[in-house]
Parts: C-alpha cells; structure tokens; sequence
C-alpha cells in the first residue's frame, strides 16, 4: 500500500518538476532547443504505469500547460492527447525496447507533437521564424536516456 | 479551442485555473530573483558609492529636465483648453515587476506580478523607461499577461513626432520589430523618425515614444510602403515595468 502512495507522490513531483522546466527562462538563443518536458514525462509515465496515466491525464496535463504559456485553451492539450493516444497503443512494446532504441520512438513522438502544434499555429496565423523549432525533438530524444534511469532509478530506489 | 477563441466564458476558467498556478510561476521566478539580489549584496562597497554618485549627477540632470517639461506641459494643456480641441491626460503609474518566467516562443508575451488586486485591468497601457511596451490582455488574482507590442496580434496609433502624420503599427512574427499598415506611398515618412502614441486607439495615451523606423521601402510594385520600426522600449531586457491608469480625461 505504502509502495503505491510513493508512486503517486513520485508521479506527482515529476510532472510539477516537468512544468517547472517548461517554464524556466531561457537565453533567446535557446529557447527553441527547450525539450517537451511534459510529453516525456507523460510517456515515461504511461510506458511505467500505465494503469495510472492515461489520456485523460494528458488532457488534463494539457491544459495546464495551455494557461501557463499562455496559449490558445486546448492547443497543447489536443496535441498531448494525439500522441498518448498512440503511446497507449504501443507501451507494451515500447517496455520491451532498450534505451536507445525508445529514445529514436521519442524523437518521433516529439516530432508528431510538434507537427500538430505546427498545425494548429499555422490556422492562427503564427509560423516559427526559425527551422530550429524542430529542433526540440532533437534534444528530447538526446535527453530521454537521462531522463528515463533518472526515473526508474528513483521509483525503485 | 473555436470556443476559446470566440467565447468570451472561458476566460473565466483561465482565471481560475490561473490562481493555483501562478505559485508555479512564483516558483519558477523566485530563485532566480533571489541570485539577482545576492549578487547586488555581494557588490563590493566601493562600486555601490561609485553607482550612488552616478545615479545622483543622473538625478540632478533628469530633474533639471523634468523642470522644463513641466512648464511646457502647463503652457501645452493651457493651449489645448484654448483651443477646445484635443484631451489632457495626467496619468496614476504603478511599477509592476516582470516575473521571470518564459511564456510560449510563439507568443510575445511577459507576465507582471499585479492583478486585480491591485485593480489591472484589461487594456491597460505598460511601459517601461523608454517608451510602450504593450497592453495587460489577461488579469488573474496575482498576475496579469502582457501582450507586447511586437506581437503579431498587437496593433498601436502612432503617429510621427516630426510632422504628426498617423499610422498602425502591428507586431511582425519574423523580425522581432513592427511595421506600418497602409501607409501610401507619398507619406512623409523617413528612416530615423520617431513614432510617438497618437492616443487614437483610446487605449494608450498620447505621446509616448513607441520607436524609430528603420527602414522605409517604397516599391512602385506595391500599393503600400514598407515600413519596419524598432521599438524604443527595451522589450526583451526591462525587469520593472509602469502600468498606467489613464485618468482625467478630458473630452471637449
């Protein structure tokens, strides 16, 4: 019982440290190179435990992030929601994989994100001015290996 | 999102979803206020009574000034009462501080820490020590978004201080500075003028310097002149920033 708390208290802090970072000021040269933290925390989270993290959390997850960007309501929720779709269909495989090999799946993951980002930016009339916004999929995938043994390391410590 | 867009309910839940997330932004903000401030403790006393002395010559200097444009902004009021045309301002400032807290690099946005309690309002014109930087487009309880005024979404009337010609300015995505809409090709308007508020748009008031334009392009190809302006306002760098209360005014 106590094993199940600590996940859920683990789950917890790692999403407020992923909402931390997306919001952490960056050098303007960087901040396009800023990872998707909470989509990688969301998939770690859904390929760990997947009877706890589903797309309502994505959703959820979302919108938290659409208010504290300042974006449009619901533009980073759909795009969350679009590709933990996905990660749900695949977990199971994706548990299977080593490391390296899901941080390729991640790349992408990231990439899909951004597409629809891309997509929904496009309709309100806002493009990125510069070709490294797809850059974030680089760095999310260079960052999953960390990322990942950082947090398994944590819940089975 | 449609609703988002056309709504205007949902702005409510943003507000309140806002409360409880703010701390995050006050999270985020706060150790990096806290190094601002060990750094300033750590400065040697010799640089302080050096910064001191500085400060104080800048003093004497700007008050010298502001003597001046007191007379002149009497002699101004005066002559508009006479001549039973124009609108007086005189506007209650409060400086708000930036939190340290990058929004979305789509969007060209800041976040002040006053909201409505300190009774910001939607609208409300912000400037920093050299010019307009934009407008508050959301109020929550602690904090409150401003909307810059390179944003593409962002429009300004301004007018140029040199011979009083109008013109829009928005926000342009791709070059972090602004430019004119529908300007005609035969308008007076030169590289090096400076924009100043016209007070037209009745959101910001009159005369604030709002930049220099950089460059003007007129191709005989296009029905309009191109025209890109720099903000004077020190949009990525400022920390402390005015929000304005645009009060007594009068309307003849």
């Amino acid at each position: 019982m106590i094993e199940v708390h600590r996940k859920g208290f683990i789950i917890l802090i790692s999403f407020l440290i992923a909402f931390i970072l997306t919001l952490l000021p960056l050098p303007s040269w960087a901040v396009w190179l800023s990872p998707a933290w909470v989509l990688m925390i969301l998939v770690y989270w859904v390929i760990a435990a997947p009877e706890r993290i589903n797309i309502g959390c994505a959703c959820i997850a979302g919108i938290f992030l659409d208010v504290l960007q300042g974006t449009l309501l619901g533009e980073h929720a759909l795009a969350l929601i679009l590709v933990i779709y996905l990660v749900t269909r695949v977990h199971s495989r994706l548990r299977m994989f080593a490391l390296l090999q899901q941080s390729m799946i991640i790349f992408l993951f990231v990439l899909l994100y951004q597409g629809i980002l891309f997509c929904i930016q496009g309709f309100l009339g806002i493009l990125p001015s510069s070709w490294l916004y797809w850059s974030c999929s680089l760095t999310s995938m260079l960052l999953w290996p960390w990322v990942c043994s950082i947090l398994r390391g944590w819940t089975y410590a | 999102m449609v609703f988002d867009k056309h709504v205007a309910a949902i702005t409510q839940i943003r507000t309140v979803l806002s409360v409880p997330l703010a701390s995050l932004q006050y999270v985020v903000s706060w150790p990096i206020e806290l190094f601002d401030k060990l750094h300033d403790t750590l400065n040697t006393h010799d640089s302080l009574v050096r910064e001191n002395l500085d400060l104080k010559v800048e003093q004497l200097r700007l008050r010298a000034q502001v003597q001046r444009l007191l007379a002149i902004e009497l002699e101004n009021n005066q002559l508009k009462a006479l001549m039973r045309s124009a609108t007086q301002f005189q506007n209650k400032i409060i400086i708000a501080q930036l939190l340290a807290v990058s929004a979305d690099p789509f969007l060209k946005q800041v976040i002040v820490d006053k909201g409505s309690r300190d009774n910001v309002f939607v609208g409300q014109p912000v400037l920093d020590a050299n010019g307009v930087m934009g407008q508050v487009t959301q109020v929550d309880l602690l904090t409150s978004r401003v909307l810059l005024i390179n944003d593409v979404h962002s429009g300004i009337a301004v007018q140029v201080a040199r011979n009083g010609v109008r013109a829009i300015a928005v926000g342009d995505a791709y070059s972090d500075k602004l430019r004119l809409l529908n300007v005609p090709q035969t308008a007076d308007i030169r590289s090096g003028d400076i924009l100043m508020t016209s007070g037209l748009g009745e959101h910001f008031p009159e005369g604030y310097p709002v930049g220099q334009v950089t460059t003007v392009n007129k191709d005989p190809g296009l029905q309009f002149a191109m025209i890109a302006v720099a903000p004077a306002a020190h949009l990525d760098r400022s920390r402390g920033v005015l929000l304005v209360w645009p009060t007594n005014r009068v309307k003849l």
